[in-house]
């Protein structure tokens, strides 16, 4: 084997050797890896009061109340629901429906004390006319 | 393996053609692209204007991409072919990468701050091209760490392909955990989800920025093939 044949095979291996050790420490670490828990993972998990974290989901249809600054609603996986306490200003993507990531903690069992509040928009892009036209032929799935 | 076309020769016949082309078409895909991203294109339905903000986010984040991937491959050649035109390539792509990282990352954030509500959060796709940026940093540092450039640059040559594991991580984030950023809109499986008029403006920023790597690449290349030939003339290495 010539040289420069034995470096390729050297860093080659070394490349494949690291690639399987990342993919193990990703599934290692799989639960510290994610941005934010589903209601249905806070409700399998045992939380500590204290714990900051975060929840992602869908603000459930209808469940938005404003008093002034103090926001309430629910956030929704579609198995599992939480209810959310806020007080401040919501980002201008927040609506009903939406998809949303909430940072604070637990201040009872089933509800949230949200210190942040974070919209999270999709990767669909498209005019406004579209969408609409979407709407009205039904051809909107509700997943978007 | 013969590298007939990787000789100085060549390379600087091929860029003297390739230059004033990459440097005319990059300008009318910028005029062409940005008149069409900031003017004829539709605002999204949902984030209103500021989507426009993704027509010059994603071609840098693409680039960022590109650049280290081009980087991976030069090192390779250095270290496994020893070859000294991977060596002058490989130094030329690195801060053009780094530049199309910041660029990411500084448009990201901006763009994260209306629609999300923060400029930076802490989720798998954002800290990963964070690391991407720490990356094309440890390069660099690590080449010039040393008072021999071929010694500096077989160091950097390894850091370089170590880091290519962070590629495939990028792509992945969206989709193998939860984050805030959303999930790639055109790679995915199906019909590209970006709607057809704001495809063309995306199209053209991607190519006009495509060129602009080249002009830079070429500039910096051709500089540095330059200054070691004079280097080699004075004896000084």
């Amino acid at each position: 084997m010539k040289p420069k044949h034995q470096r390729f095979l050297i860093i080659f291996l070394g490349l494949v050797g690291l690639g399987i050790a990342v993919f193990l420490v990703s599934i290692a670490f799989r639960d510290n890896l994610v941005f934010f828990y589903t209601p249905t993972d806070l409700s399998q998990k045992k939380i500590h009061p204290e714990q900051r974290l975060r929840v992602g989901g869908l603000v459930e249809k209808n469940s938005l109340r404003k008093h002034g600054q103090k926001v309430t609603f629910h956030i929704t996986d579609h198995a599992n629901v939480l209810k959310v306490n806020y007080t401040g200003l919501l980002p201008d993507l927040f609506r009903e429906g939406q998809g949303v990531v909430v940072e604070g903690k637990l201040s009872e069992p089933g509800i949230f004390q949200a210190e942040t509040v974070l919209a999270k928009h999709d990767e669909n892009y498209m005019p406004k006319e579209v969408a609409d036209r979407l709407k009205e032929k039904g051809l909107w799935r509700d997943d978007r | 393996m013969k590298f007939t076309l990787a000789k100085p020769r060549y390379f600087l016949k091929v860029t003297n053609f390739l230059f004033p082309l990459a440097l005319v078409l990059g300008a009318l895909c910028f005029a062409a692209g940005l008149y069409s991203a900031l003017i004829t294109s539709p605002p999204d339905y949902q984030q209103g204007d500021a989507m426009r903000i993704m027509y010059i986010h994603v071609p840098a984040s693409w680039m960022a991409l590109f650049c280290y991937g081009a980087l991976a491959v030069f090192s390779l050649f250095v270290l496994v072919w020893r070859h000294p035109f991977a060596e002058i390539l490989a130094i030329s792509v690195t801060p053009i990468g780094a530049l199309f990282t910041v660029l990411s990352l500084v448009t990201g954030s901006l763009w994260g701050k209306p629609m999300w509500g923060a400029y930076w959060v802490w989720d798998a796709r954002l800290t990963s091209v964070l690391v991407l940026l720490f990356l094309y940093g440890g390069y660099w540092a690590l080449y010039k760490a040393y008072a021999h450039s071929t010694q500096g640059i077989r160091a950097a040559s390894l850091l370089a392909i170590i880091g290519v594991i962070n590629l495939p991580i990028i792509k992945g984030s969206v989709d193998w955990w939860n984050t805030l950023h959303q999930p790639a809109s055109l790679t995915k499986f199906g019909s590209p989800s970006i709607h057809s008029s704001m495809l063309l403006p995306l199209g053209l920023m991607t190519a006009a920025y495509g060129f602009y790597f080249l002009v830079l690449f070429i500039i910096r290349a051709r500089t540095e093939l330059h200054k070691r030939k004079l280097l080699v003339q004075e004896g000084l290495s």
